[in-house]
């Protein structure tokens, strides 16, 4: 687990991209973690389907803000179907190591609100037909 | 290491927990005791015997090992009253002190609180000593009101008898399981009787490190927990004044609380077995009798001169790293709290902080502590907290100390 603290994390944890808030977005979810505290919010901001920009805020441990601020960078240009879709694995390869099962809570936190914002808004969209 | 007086090294042996190294290959370094305690051989071994020698059910069977399951859970009744000072028809078994102040909640709290009423917290309550209050308020349209903490956690009694003004009840942690704050019974019982209201103290924090006497607290209810005072899990206590008991109505109901039932009416047993509906948790509450024969061997007064010896250690090595932004909350009085110390170190999270340690087989608590409110009026995030018991020595606050090296170090402070 030491090993997880590694230099990229420390640097997400201190200097975490897309930190702050959009001014206008399209789609946002909050969640929490009430075991540690951990809180994240996330915000997108969609182009025709496609995240345009996206903004993160919150508060909690290296592991939480950290891969939060990784998935930020991830999804920048994906379409929002795809991001609903984004597995856990898709953070474990951006945190780059194994994580121990009782902080896996903690990293999947952003994972959780990202895809809960991309879910909400898809569900609000009319039917193809 | 300062050399401790021998009698700590005997204890230890008797934790077998204590000899088991980590998958790392650490020796376990166990300052979690707050959380939930150890347990020696003596009381793992009195719920292996109790499972293989005499298990049956009690209060009904007539042949000879229900009698002795029987005899042997009355008796621990009687080995936790004398523990506490009390008579043994005052200890209810219940499984744990959440369940003990619930119990109190909804028996008492439903026949005595009315609307208008106030009852009395304080800051620092643990969720369980809070969030029944809140319901019992909500159920009744009583008052909560709060006894104030200042920035470092002491109490501030300053207004006591205006808080107490038109109060019912008083609940309130003897010690605090965020901070170790020790509450001066000694100050806010006598005022709470002198304006009326019934005293609960939350005792999960105080009967496993404080010497405890509930005739001498003239307590009205006194809680707490087996798992806390090297006890099982599962079993805890409700103590309560028999005139108090006498008069409450039942929790719970079912078998094993009542006198005679009849197909619409049912006439209940007197206190404490009007309150244990059910089978009870007959292995716990025997192997919780064999607990505090521990405790009262080792000797309560003991206990706590240790703990207090190995707090004053603590702080003052835990000071070291003030200037590497070790942040140290509570009162940094050894003689008003109880081993329980809370702290942050620079920008590093409590859970980060806690995993590094985890590393090196240290384990502590790490977040809001079932206290909630307090972190947020503290503005505390989380807070990463050490506590201590009987089996803990200044070898275990020099691992805490290295452990804080090594995360300086990953962190770069
Ligand atoms: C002060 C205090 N009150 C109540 C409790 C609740 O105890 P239990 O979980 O055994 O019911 C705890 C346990 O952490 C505590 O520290």
């Amino acid at each position: 687990m030491d090993d997880f603290y590694r230099d990229y994390i420390l640097d997400h944890y201190r200097n975490p991209r897309n930190f702050g808030h959009l001014e206008k977005s399209d789609a946002q979810a909050e969640d929490l973690n009430p075991l540690c505290g951990d809180q994240i919010r996330i915000e997108l901001a969609l182009d025709d389907g496609v995240v345009r920009d996206v903004r993160f805020s919150g508060k909690g441990c290296a592991i939480s803000q950290a891969s939060a601020s990784m998935l930020t960078e991830r999804v920048k240009g994906m379409k929002l179907a795809d991001v609903a879709k984004l597995s856990k694995d898709a953070v474990l390869e951006d945190v780059g190591i194994g994580i121990s099962p009782t902080r896996m809570k903690c990293a999947m936190l952003g994972l959780r609100v990202l895809r809960s914002a991309a879910i909400g808004e898809l569900a609000g969209w009319p039917d193809e037909e | 290491m300062i050399a401790t007086d021998g009698k700590t090294e005997q204890i230890i042996a008797d934790f077998p927990i204590l000899a088991r190294p980590t998958s790392r290959g650490k020796r376990l370094v166990y300052l979690d005791s707050a959380a939930t305690s150890q347990k020696p051989r003596a009381v793992i071994q009195a719920l292996v015997d109790y499972y293989e020698q005499y298990n049956a059910n009690i209060h009904r069977g007539v042949y000879e090992i229900a009698a002795r399951a029987t005899a042997e859970f009355e008796r621990a009744r009687v080995k936790l009253a004398r523990f506490i000072g009390a008579d043994a028809r005052e200890v209810v078994w219940v499984r744990n002190t959440t369940e003990a102040i619930n119990l109190v909640a909804y028996s008492w709290g439903n026949a005595h609180v009315r609307a208008g009423d106030a009852i009395l917290l304080t800051e620092l309550e643990h969720h369980s000593d809070l969030v029944p209050w809140q319901l019992l308020a909500e159920r009744t349209g009583a008052q909560l009101r709060f006894i104030p903490t200042d920035d470092s956690g002491r109490y501030v009694l300053d207004d006591l008898d205006a808080l107490l003004d038109g109060c019912k009840l008083v609940a309130c942690a003897h010690v605090s399981n965020t901070l170790g704050t020790i509450l001066p019974l000694e100050t806010v019982v006598p005022r709470a009787h002198a304006a009326g209201a019934v005293v609960l103290v939350d005792g999960a924090q105080g009967a496993p490190h404080l010497p405890v006497d509930v005739k001498a607290i003239d307590a009205d209810f006194y809680t707490f927990s087996g798992h806390k005072m090297l006890g099982p899990t599962g079993i805890g206590v409700l103590y309560g004044k028999h005139t108090l008991l006498e008069a409450m109505p039942p929790f719970f109901s079912g078998g094993d609380m009542i006198r005679k039932v009849e197909y619409a009416h049912t006439t209940f047993s007197d206190p404490p077995r009007r309150f244990e509906a059910g089978t009870s948790n007959n292995a716990d509450a025997i192997a919780f009798g064999v607990a505090v024969d521990y405790l009262h061997e080792v000797g309560m007064p003991w206990v706590r001169e240790h703990e207090r010896r190995l707090t004053a250690y603590a702080l003052e090595r835990l000071a070291g790293f003030e200037a590497r932004g070790l942040a140290i909350y509570g009162p940094r009085d050894p003689a008003t709290i109880s081993g329980v110390i809370s702290f942050n170190l620079a920008d590093v999270h409590a859970h980060d902080l806690a995993s590094i340690l985890d590393t090196e087989g240290i384990c502590v608590r790490a977040g809001h502590h079932c206290t909630m409110p307090l972190m947020e009026k503290m503005g505390w995030a989380a807070t990463a907290r050490a506590s201590f018991y009987i089996y803990n020595t200044e070898a275990d606050i020099d691992a805490l100390c290295d452990g804080l090296e090594k995360a300086a170090r990953v962190f770069g402070i």
